[in-house]
């Protein structure tokens, strides 16, 4: 009998954590924001990072006051619009950090996707100017154009818009 | 073929536009102050700037630097800040071997055009990504602090 009663406390015990269990419809999504190409740039840190490895920055970059470096290290001090130098230097428009206030580095899927939707946080966005910024923006483009032998998200991008949009669809759910 | 402007002169070049603008200076203009150090903008010697903007020069293609004024170390003495720079590197002799010296003064004239009483976090964080293979830093901290106490 113990095992049973064991079992049933345990499915008891579990079900808080089963109700804030994060959408099915945002994992993918997840997935997609928590890869190097996105994260590394939506740190919590004073640097960017690099590599799938996720390693600091080389040349100690700083995020700086606007998150574009600081004045004799601006990210332009080397990353144009364009990937260059046969890839070995990534680039693309108005390439920076994100702003501390997006920082997904170390978030529960339910936290991300909350701070997410959260428009005190992500830059006054609504769910429907979420779709369109990972739709068209070319910053959030590049990383699946991110040159060299650099990895790309799970997801390709037509995919990743596919699952974005259900998601914005049925009202954004986290859990 | 590309026109940049370098030091106030204009300039056209016959090169593919991923010529790195590093090699157009020192080859095509023959301008050898701006050095070649890593070749993968780890180590800051070969900074100039763009529109007073510190760039690394060996990962910049020619492509991308359009309109956007070319400064070299060959020409940072007529700049007000950059005079005192290099007077102050002379009187402090901050250089050893020399070989990165070009890009620390681009870097520190340009932190000092921009914050002309930077801490020594500022100077860390502006300067850190000039590296000097003899160890000069804390000669070039010190410029810095004696230039920015004197008043640029």
């Amino acid at each position: 009998m113990k095992p049973i009663f064991a079992s049933l406390l345990l499915a008891f015990l579990a079900l808080p954590q089963l109700a804030l269990a994060q959408s099915a419809l945002f994992q993918p999504i997840y997935e997609v924001l928590t890869h190097p190409r996105c994260l590394n740039c939506h740190t919590k840190t004073e640097f960017p990072r690099q590599g799938d490895e996720r390693r600091r920055h080389d040349q100690l970059v700083m995020r700086g006051e606007d998150n574009h470096g600081v004045p004799t290290l601006h990210c332009s001090a080397c990353h144009q619009d364009h990937n260059v130098a046969d890839g070995a230097v990534p680039g693309a428009p108005h390439w920076g950090l994100a702003p501390l206030s997006m920082a997904w580095e170390e978030l529960s899927p339910v936290e991300l996707c909350q701070n997410l939707k959260n428009t005190s946080l992500n830059g006054n966005r609504s769910l429907d100017d979420l779709l369109h910024h990972m739709d068209e923006d070319a910053l959030v483009l590049w990383g699946w154009e991110p040159g060299g032998d650099r990895t790309t998200p799970p997801l390709d991008h037509p995919e990743f818009i596919s699952v974005l949009t259900a998601w914005v669809n049925a009202g954004g759910p986290c859990q | 073929m590309y026109t940049l402007q370098v030091n106030g002169i204009s300039h056209t070049v016959d090169v593919p536009g991923d010529k790195p603008l590093l090699w157009v200076l020192r080859e095509n203009l023959k301008l050898t102050g701006s050095k070649y150090g890593c070749g993968q903008a780890l180590c800051g010697a070969c900074t100039v700037h763009l529109d007073g903007h510190p760039v690394r020069a060996c990962v910049t293609p020619i492509s991308a630097v359009g309109e956007q004024a070319v400064r070299t170390i060959e020409d940072i003495a007529y700049d007000a800040v950059g005079a005192k720079v290099q007077e102050t590197w002379q009187n402090l002799n901050v250089p050893q071997c020399g070989y990165c010296q070009s890009g620390q003064i681009m870097a520190a004239t340009a932190l000092l055009t921009d914050n002309p009483t930077p801490t020594d976090r500022d100077i860390d964080e502006a300067m850190s990504g000039n590296i000097c293979r003899c160890g000069t830093y804390p000669r070039i901290r010190r410029a810095i602090h004696k230039l920015a106490n004197g008043g640029v």
